[in-house]
């Protein structure tokens, strides 16, 4: 029904392109699992490896605690949801969706009845006798995943399942999806790069870049404490403000910034321990910015800045500003519908110093 | 306005002697095969069947018949299931060398019959193996599986290719995969294979006349009554030919060929 | 360790190409490597001597019967392409463009229906209408054009019509499907920067349909130069063209090393068309 996913320190390589990189990753069984990159970061890779598609070059695979490295996806108690859906365009839902079943030997009547019961998970029981060229695009993705649901796989792998449907549909999907993840209790680890969606959905995310898994976490965790630059930035929209530690002691740290010193809590310091005159970066999310003096407690303030551009946005206003200590650094901030903000107008910036992310600068070399 | 008029009554007057040109022949031999007479020639002496009633009493031709039709089944047969094969393994998996395999399947198709026929024999002759119709269908299978393996490889899209993970995925073996997943999803171009392939054997004659003995096919046959000069009988197998060809073409236009077109 | 997936995939794929492979191993390429060693053995006292030489080239080059043999089929054959795409070309465009778009495949398949009949039954069908006493002289006598039947079967004409009658066919079918594949848009583009009929013709149908022609005529040339049955029943046997030449040393004299090096040579003249007009030939990879 469910189980436990483990990949101990999986490299792939294609000739001389690596496009995995000593990737470790433990999925706990039932767990829904976002794995979330951009574009060419080794995404499918790993589900192909999971999925029995491809050997890693180096590292090992385990599922339900039994060594799957060099296993054939038959064998594998997983099936994977393709992008392009790959249903097999010359038999009916019933037949797609009993396919699995065929395959281990179940009888027509009693594999009929099951994928029937398969195809009423998904809503589909009505069309049961259609063939795949005549669903919506929506449809298809719900019969793929009634068919890889009906043999009772322990993991799903879903590549990209929401990927070539239009947004809202997507957003109607992604609730679906888990609530019949919720249902079915698989473990479920499903690709995407659209943050949105695997903080939607996900249990935990799994942020990867170029083969590397960048950070690991739920997605409030990843969003709000992100462990690497890579993932504040994926995550969504973020000022980075470089500094230097001045001064570390048990409990805090001192920043020097072209915005002035601050003392942040040891705790701000996502990816280790700091030290002094360490390089490092400060993360903060527009939305996170506050108007100085508002009286509440524990504001860090960053000085003066000048609001150079606005857009209204609805729930809120974005604001270009320009800090008086760093004209050269452009900071983005959401202002509240109410904040009558005008153009040239001067404002003092501050953010809680709990929602400050303090990572260590990109070295050059890295 | 003129000069559209012209372009017009050009065309049909060129198209009407070409088609006559290409019609001329068949009708001629069509006709005289119901001539009353020994001479497929003018005048038409009236309308008769009797040559077509020596061309079912003739039991060479009968057997030749037979022999063709069974060649071209099992080398058609043959010739598309290992160009499947090969067409599935080279689209669908990265083998070394797979330029030199696929220019090497293609490689009969560039060669004239008559020397694909003398190699052949030379070899069957060093080797002592006596000529039959199995050394005919070995000779069509070289000519055929070029061809099968073009025509199913070329139709083997990027876009099968998880649809067959699917079905592995889902635990079917790879015989059943092929059996159940691609075979089907590939069907129109495989059944285009298998019938050119027929055609192609039905029709071929160098190497059923090089290859063969005792049992010939029927261009072998007709070639040796070729030798009693013009004669009303070869008019009418040549005829009846046709005729069951063009049956099974409007036939197959029709059915298959119809509904495969429009999806 | 175990294989990896990717190792036990290939290992199935090589089984899978391996059938068709050893065919084409043990039936094309070694009868091949077998007929050009026997093309530089020779045959003496009606034996194969096992002696490498190049006699039989030699010879070849010596002879005049048999080098004549290569002379008439490329003659022959480079006639029969021309005259083959003059005559298609026009059909095809006819077709292409004034026939209504629904009847075309009607048209089309009409165009191409005497391939239906056997091969051997087709040359056979133009000895019929060319001969002493068939359809065409009985009926010029008949209108009185002339006296005596003229001499039309038998000699390198009625093979040029029996080859061209055959080739205008598939020439047809190939130069059509080029046609169409044009979109509309060239014309009016052409015709939109003040090209007549006949300029967009010459200057934009003709060369964008060039490499279907080239591939239509190169297939005709395979084709024509190695077919035997053509020749042999339309030809008579005042000029015999290669294929004649090579079938020859097989029944009268079973000279096979003979047989062996006028085949190579044939194939070198394949290969040579293929060299002259690659750069048009669009083999398509798929
Ligand atoms: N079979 C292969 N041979 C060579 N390179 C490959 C192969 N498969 C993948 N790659 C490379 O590995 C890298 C990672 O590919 P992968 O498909 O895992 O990316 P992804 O994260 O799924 O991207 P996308 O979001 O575009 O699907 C890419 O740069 C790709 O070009
Ligand atoms: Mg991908």
């Amino acid at each position: 029904m469910t189980a436990a996913v483990s990949v101990q320190n999986a490299t792939k390589t294609f000739g001389m392109f690596t496009a995995l990189n000593d990737v470790s990753l433990d999925i706990e069984a039932g767990e829904f699992i976002v794995l979330l990159g951009p574009s060419g970061c080794g995404k499918t890779t790993l589900l192909s490896i999971l999925g029995g598609f491809l050997s890693p070059t180096n590292g090992r695979i385990s599922i339900g605690g039994r060594e799957m490295t060099h296993v054939q996806p038959a064998n594998r108690p997983t099936t994977t949801m393709f992008q392009d859906y790959a249903l097999f365009p010359h038999m009916k839902l019933r037949d797609n969706v009993g396919f699995g079943l065929r395959m281990r030997g179940m009888a027509k009547a009693a594999r009929d009845e099951k994928a029937l019961g398969f195809l009423d998970l998904v809503g589909l029981r009505a069309a049961a006798e259609k063939k795949p060229h005549e669903l919506s695009g929506g449809q298809r993705q719900r019969v793929a995943l009634a068919r890889a649901l009906a043999v009772d796989p322990d993991v799903l792998l879903l590549d990209e399942p929401l990927g070539a449907l239009d947004l809202k549909l997507r957003r109607q999907m992604q609730d679906e999806l888990k609530a019949i993840q919720k249902r079915v209790g698989t473990t479920f680890v499903h690709v995407t790069h659209d943050q949105e969606e695997a903080m939607a959905i996900a249990d935990r995310i799994v942020v990867m870049n170029q083969g590397r898994i960048e950070d690991i976490g739920a997605p409030a965790d990843i969003y709000m404490r992100p462990r690497s630059l890579f993932s504040a930035g994926f995550m969504g929209e973020v000022n980075f403000i470089p500094g230097r530690v001045a001064d570390v002691d048990p409990v805090s740290a001192q920043i020097e910034t072209a915005l002035g010193t601050m003392t942040l809590a040891r705790s701000a310091f996502t990816a280790g321990a700091p030290f002094a005159g360490q390089a490092v970066t400060l993360c903060i999310r527009p939305e996170h910015f506050r108007r100085a003096g508002n009286g509440t407690a524990e504001l860090v303030t960053l000085g003066s800045a000048q609001m150079t551009g606005q857009a209204f946005f609805g729930t809120h206003y974005r604001c270009h500003l320009r800090p008086q200590g760093a004209p050269d650094l452009s900071i983005i901030a959401h202002m509240p519908q109410s904040a009558h903000v005008s153009e040239g107008e001067a404002v003092t910036l501050a953010v809680h110093a709990g929602d400050v992310v303090v990572l260590p600068s990109a070295t050059k070399d890295a | 306005m003129l000069r559209n008029v012209l372009i017009s009554t050009a065309s049909w007057v060129y198209a009407t002697l070409i088609f006559g040109f290409i019609f001329l022949p068949v009708a001629v031999l069509v006709l005289f095969s119901f001539q009353d007479g020994r001479l497929p020639v003018p005048p038409f002496n009236g309308f008769s069947t009797q040559w077509y009633t020596a061309v079912f009493a003739d039991r060479k031709l009968m057997a030749a018949l037979l022999n063709s039709f069974v060649v071209a089944l099992f080398s058609s047969l043959i010739a598309c299931l290992l160009g499947f094969l090969a067409a599935y393994a080279l689209a669908r998996h990265k083998l070394p060398g797979s330029a030199l395999q696929r220019g090497l399947l293609i490689a009969p198709m560039t060669v004239s019959y008559l020397i694909i026929a003398l190699g052949l024999l030379t070899v069957l002759n060093a080797f002592g193996i006596p000529l039959s119709l199995s050394t005919v269908g070995i000779g069509h299978v070289v000519i055929n599986l070029p061809l099968c393996f073009a025509i199913i490889y070329s139709s083997m899209g990027d876009h099968h290719v998880n649809i067959e993970r699917a079905a592995r995925d889902l635990g079917a073996s790879d015989i059943k995969v092929m059996v159940l997943v691609t075979a089907p999803m590939l069907m129109p171009s495989i059944l285009a294979a298998f019938f050119l392939s027929v055609t192609f054997s039905w029709d071929e004659f160098i190497i059923a006349f090089l290859l063969s003995r005792f049992d010939v096919t029927l261009p072998v046959e007709i070639w040796s009554l070729l030798r009693s000069g013009l004669n009303p009988k070869t008019n009418a197998i040549g005829s009846l030919v046709f005729q069951v060809s063009v049956a099974v073409l409007m036939l197959l236009e029709f059915t298959l060929f119809r509904k495969t077109g429009k999806s | 360790m175990s294989m990896t997936l990717e190792q036990s995939e290939q290992r199935k794929a090589w089984g899978f190409v391996a059938p068709a492979l050893a065919w084409t191993l043990a039936f094309f390429v070694v009868p091949f490597l077998f007929m050009v060693a026997m093309s530089l053995w020779s045959r003496q006292s009606g034996a194969i001597v096992r002696a490498w030489n190049l006699d039989n080239y030699l010879a070849f080059f010596e002879k005049a019967a048999l080098f004549k043999g290569l002379v008439n089929s490329l003659e022959i054959t480079l006639i029969v392409t021309v005259l083959s795409v003059v005559l298609a070309y026009p059909l095809a465009w006819i077709i292409a463009e004034r026939v209504p778009k629904r009847f075309q495949r009607m048209a089309l398949i009409m165009a191409v229906l005497p391939f239906w009949t056997s091969y051997v039954v087709r040359s056979y069908s133009w000895l019929l209408v060319l001969s002493k006493n068939g359809v065409v002289n009985q009926t010029l006598m008949t209108v009185g054009l002339v006296g005596e039947p003229l001499e039309l079967a038998s000699n390198r004409t009625a093979t040029v019509i029996g080859f061209t009658h055959f080739f205008v066919m598939l020439l047809t079918l190939t130069i059509y499907a080029n046609l169409i594949q044009l979109s509309p848009n060239y014309r009016r583009a052409a015709a939109d920067l003040g090209a007549n009929a006949f300029e967009t013709f010459w200057h934009v149908i003709v060369p964008l349909t060039l490499p279907g022609i080239m591939t239509g005529a190169f297939l005709t040339f395979v084709l024509c130069i190695g077919d035997y049955v053509t020749p042999q029943i339309l030809g008579g046997n005042n000029e015999l063209v290669l294929p004649q030449i090579i079938m020859l040393q097989l029944g009268r004299r079973a000279d096979f090393p003979m047989a062996a090096a006028l085949s190579i040579i044939l194939m070198l003249a394949v290969t040579l068309a293929y060299v002259l007009c690659a750069r048009w030939l669009k083999i398509e990879r798929a």
